[in-house]
């Protein structure tokens, strides 16, 4: 009797290890620490970061970003164009919801409707006429003019469980609402296909998430059962918590703590130069010499952009001479910092500026990294040729208001392109400003050059990729001659594990860590 | 008393009044939420459709007016950030607070009067000197700097090498100096539900080692000030004729320090303690940052980076009704302490 019992039980435990061996030894529990924990769960409320970041884990994107910046086919599986202005999408078969509902093309449908609704999103999806439904797996992006960026745009579509979000809550509210202020049912619910779901959630002190037993990628090294993300927004104290074994994971790590992790045996480092510019605006209306081309161009040679990235930044920054980050269609090799005072002396003494001038600077102190102190290096540089500037920096709640206002005459602003193409940036940054359609909402420079303009329109209609590139670079080197703006460097990405957290091959410039592969050993 | 507690019931209504008034006069310059609410490219158009919507555009006094007439109902408004109501939000921080405050009074409770008292009565002992000499020390360093030598030195672990560590009492010194580190450092850890919004951190092991280097820096500020100050109480107090009496009548020395002199000097230690209290709420700031501790001190610092208003105005308005009750109960142990003092508004 017992040799049978022993019999049936190995059977039993041989019949259930198959299937495990494969998908369900995702039993590694992740503490994980970024600075700010997701507002809230509802992915269409905000576009930011730490909402993306999330997104990645509870949802999946129709495609998304390789660490190449390539495109990987996740919830459709293949796409073809149609004509100029259609795409045609393949969705996966048998790709369940955290609810058990199947995905299907109507949940892409109202995903697309949902985010067209949403304040955030619906600038990116402007272009977009409609999603047509052919089948249950088949879907059509139809967009109103030619647009090349149809496959950028479907990373941000990550499908919602359709049956899930419709109807009405408790309080009889509509499920689908979207809202910034009040608690909707989207906000505190959630129903996706990503790898993991919230099990628990306490805003601002831990969201605890477990993995969809479920989950369709089965072909997924992920191992991570169980995740705790705190929220630890001190650097000092987000750098101790993986020093002393508290946390398994952080992001991002400040500059002045790289050295600390890199020498400690115990910590992986990973750095990878990142896609946000950061940069001045010299503004056209306010100062009357900044409309002289060799003025602007004297204070772009006046500046040391190696200098800061190796000083201020500790080599956490790679210096920039134009917007485009290397990887993005209008990034042009051939142009290069300036940096070279005399020259900049003589510029400004052929604009008849020999004595200089003052002026007037914000920056902001809390906003990226060492801000403030980027700000009085280029206070600094721009005294070597007379330039008197008089400094001001801002809190940013306070600097946004500012910013606005265009309330001094050089502005410090950062910017990543949730396109991640450089039209994003000519778009809002150094096109001619227009309430009515929206661009260089954020030109603080008044810069206006509608030759330019006119080329990044044709662009945002042009689907062929060599014809498109060669006007994005035209663009870069035309504002690159102009010196439209002063660039600085773009700021480096960087996290940080415990030994054992393979987190190298789940991490992309984009800084969305792929969780649900990571691996812990 | 009645009339005592409606007096201080008027104060603290006149409190909040001030404190509400001001907050909301200085909001314009706290920064624009909107900014932290709407991802970069939203457009201006966007943002002054859902400025209007909170009601952002109205001027300064029906603002205040609609803010006042919520308030007496009871109703703070809604955190921006949050989403709810900001009572809500700060029920849900407050325990944290509380509990380590607590924790943080219990320390400074036990340790400064054994050790006051032993100060005064062998002033002249190497031990007292020592507490004295450490005490200063403490006073001077800012919490913020005991916080983070705690972690580095019991959360990380620090390995000292200033000996030679090839002869015998080289490796000692090394090993002595050296710590392992393994104390969490930062959070609450596991914590037991009491009721409402209150989880414990007293009830467990782990939440106890969480509450423990967070409740040592914030008691490091007020501990050194509380042993200086039963010190030289105790001593004037020990110097007074009734003590000479009693010493002279051969009352044993145990009795004279611990039941004669103590209850006088704890007197002027009450006064103090309870302002100090409140004070110690603000200072949890600090101390709260740099643990992550995930108290209204923390809530409060995020709700200013976000311009989150009305939570920021309804902290306030909290932390000034606590510092209205702890003086309120002060002032009626005080009585009870020492009969010989009347409280306002009692006939004599």
């Amino acid at each position: 009797m017992k040799r049978l019992l022993t019999a049936f039980m190995s059977c039993v435990v041989m019949a259930g290890a198959a299937p495990l061996a494969s998908a369900a030894e995702a039993n590694k529990e992740l503490k994980m620490a970024y600075d700010a924990d997701p507002i809230s769960l509802d992915i269409h409320e905000q576009l930011s970061g730490g909402m993306l970041q999330l997104s990645h884990m509870n949802f999946d994107p129709l495609i998304r970003w390789t660490k190449d910046l390539e495109f990987e086919p996740r919830l459709a599986k293949s796409w073809e164009r149609v004509d100029d202005k259609t795409m045609r999408f393949h969705l996966r078969e048998g790709v369940k919801f955290h609810s058990g509902n199947t995905l299907t093309s109507e949940d892409v449908k109202f995903t697309f409707e949902r985010l067209k609704k949403s304040q955030d999103y619906k600038a990116i999806f402007q272009p977009f006429s409609e999603l047509k439904v052919i089948d249950e797996h088949t879907f059509e992006l139809i967009t109103k003019e030619p647009y090349p960026l149809v496959l950028n745009t479907a990373t941000y579509i990550f499908p919602l469980d359709k049956a899930f979000y419709t109807g009405t809550d408790k309080d009889g509210k509509d499920k689908s609402a979207i809202s910034k202020q009040a608690n909707t049912f989207a906000s505190r619910n959630q129903s996706g296909t990503g790898p993991f779901k919230v099990t628990s959630r306490q805003q601002g002190v831990k969201v605890e998430f477990e993995r969809f037993e479920d989950y369709w990628d089965q072909d997924s090294p992920g191992n991570v059962g169980q995740i705790v993300l705190t929220p630890i927004k001190e650097n000092n104290t987000r750098v101790s918590a993986l020093l002393s074994g508290g946390v398994d994971f952080i992001a991002p790590v400040p500059p002045t703590d790289l050295d600390r992790i890199k020498n400690d045996p115990k910590t992986n480092l990973v750095t990878m130069s990142g896609t946000r510019i950061i940069l001045f605006h010299m503004n056209q209306e306010r100062v009357e010499a900044f409309k002289d081309k060799r003025v602007r161009q004297a204070i772009a040679y006046a500046i040391n952009q190696e200098g800061i990235a190796a000083k201020i930044m500790k080599g956490f920054a790679t210096p920039a001479a134009q917007l485009s980050p290397e990887g993005y269609q209008g990034h042009v090799d051939s142009l290069e910092k300036r940096f070279d005072v005399e020259k900049a002396k003589q510029l400004m003494k052929e604009a008849g500026y020999e004595d200089g001038f003052t002026i007037s600077m914000m920056a902001p102190n809390n906003r990226y990294v060492n801000d403030d102190k980027i700000a009085q290096a280029v206070a600094a540089m721009l005294a070597r040729i007379n330039i008197r500037v008089d400094l001001k920096t801002l809190p940013k709640a306070q600097y946004w208001p500012e910013y606005d206002n265009r309330a001094a005459d050089m502005m410090l602003i950062g910017w990543h392109a949730d396109t991640e193409d450089s039209a994003n940036f000519y778009e809002f940054l150094t096109m001619c400003v227009d309430a009515e359609s929206g661009t260089g909402q954020y030109n603080a420079g008044n810069y206006c050059n509608p030759e330019l303009d006119k080329l990044v329109q044709q662009a945002n209609v042009e689907t062929d990729t060599a014809k498109r590139t060669e006007m994005l670079q035209k663009v870069e080197k035309g504002l690159y001659e102009d010196a439209a703006f002063v660039p600085l460097h773009w700021q480096d990405l960087a996290w940080a594990s415990k030994e054992n957290v393979k987190i190298e091959p789940i991490l992309n410039v984009m800084n969305f860590p792929y969780i649900g592969d990571l691996v812990v050993e | 008393m009645l009339a005592f507690l409606v007096q201080r019931i008027g104060q603290a209504i006149l409190v909040m009044f001030v404190i509400s008034v001001i907050s909301f006069a200085i909001r314009d310059g706290l920064g624009d939420p909107l900014r932290e609410m709407v991802g970069q490219s939203v457009s201006e158009a966007e943002r002054e459709q859902l400025r209007e919507d909170l009601g952002l555009n109205d001027p300064f006094l029906v603002q205040y007016v609609r803010f006042a007439g919520n308030a007496i109902q009871g109703d703070l408004g809604n955190s921006y950030f949050y989403g709810k109501p900001t009572m809500d939000v700060i029920m849900e921080h407050l325990p944290a607070t509380l509990e380590l405050v607590i924790a943080a009074g219990l320390m400074i409770g036990f340790l400064s009067v054994p050790i006051g008292v032993y100060a005064a009565i062998r002033p002249r002992a190497l031990l007292s000197k020592f507490f004295m000499g450490v005490s200063t020390v403490g006073i001077s360093i800012p919490v913020f700097l005991t916080a983070i030598v705690l972690i580095q030195l019991f959360s990380i672990g620090v390995t000292v090498s200033w000996f030679p560590s090839d002869t015998g009492w080289g490796q000692w010194l090394n090993d002595f100096f050296s710590t392992d580190g393994g104390m969490p450092s930062y959070g609450r850890g596991e914590l037991t539900h009491l009721f409402g919004s209150w989880h414990s951190n007293f009830f467990t092991w782990n939440g106890l080692l969480h509450l423990l280097l967070p409740a040592v820096s914030l008691a490091s500020i007020m501990l050194p000030l509380f042993i200086r100050l039963i010190r030289a109480e105790m001593m004037e107090v020990l110097q007074s004729d009734y003590i000479r009496y009693a010493q002279a009548k051969g009352v044993s020395p145990r009795r004279i320090h611990f039941l004669h002199a103590l209850k006088n000097t704890m007197l002027p230690v009450i006064t103090v303690g309870g302002v100090q209290l409140g004070i110690m709420v603000a200072y949890t700031i600090l101390t709260e940052t740099v643990f992550q501790w995930p108290g209204v001190g923390l809530m409060f610092l995020e709700a200013i980076t976000r311009s989150d208003i009305p939570l920021i105005v309804a902290y306030l308005m909290v932390v000034g009704l606590i510092f209205v009750i702890t003086n309120t109960v002060v002032d009626l142990i005080y009585g009870l302490v020492n009969p010989t003092v009347k409280l306002t508004g009692k006939k004599a």
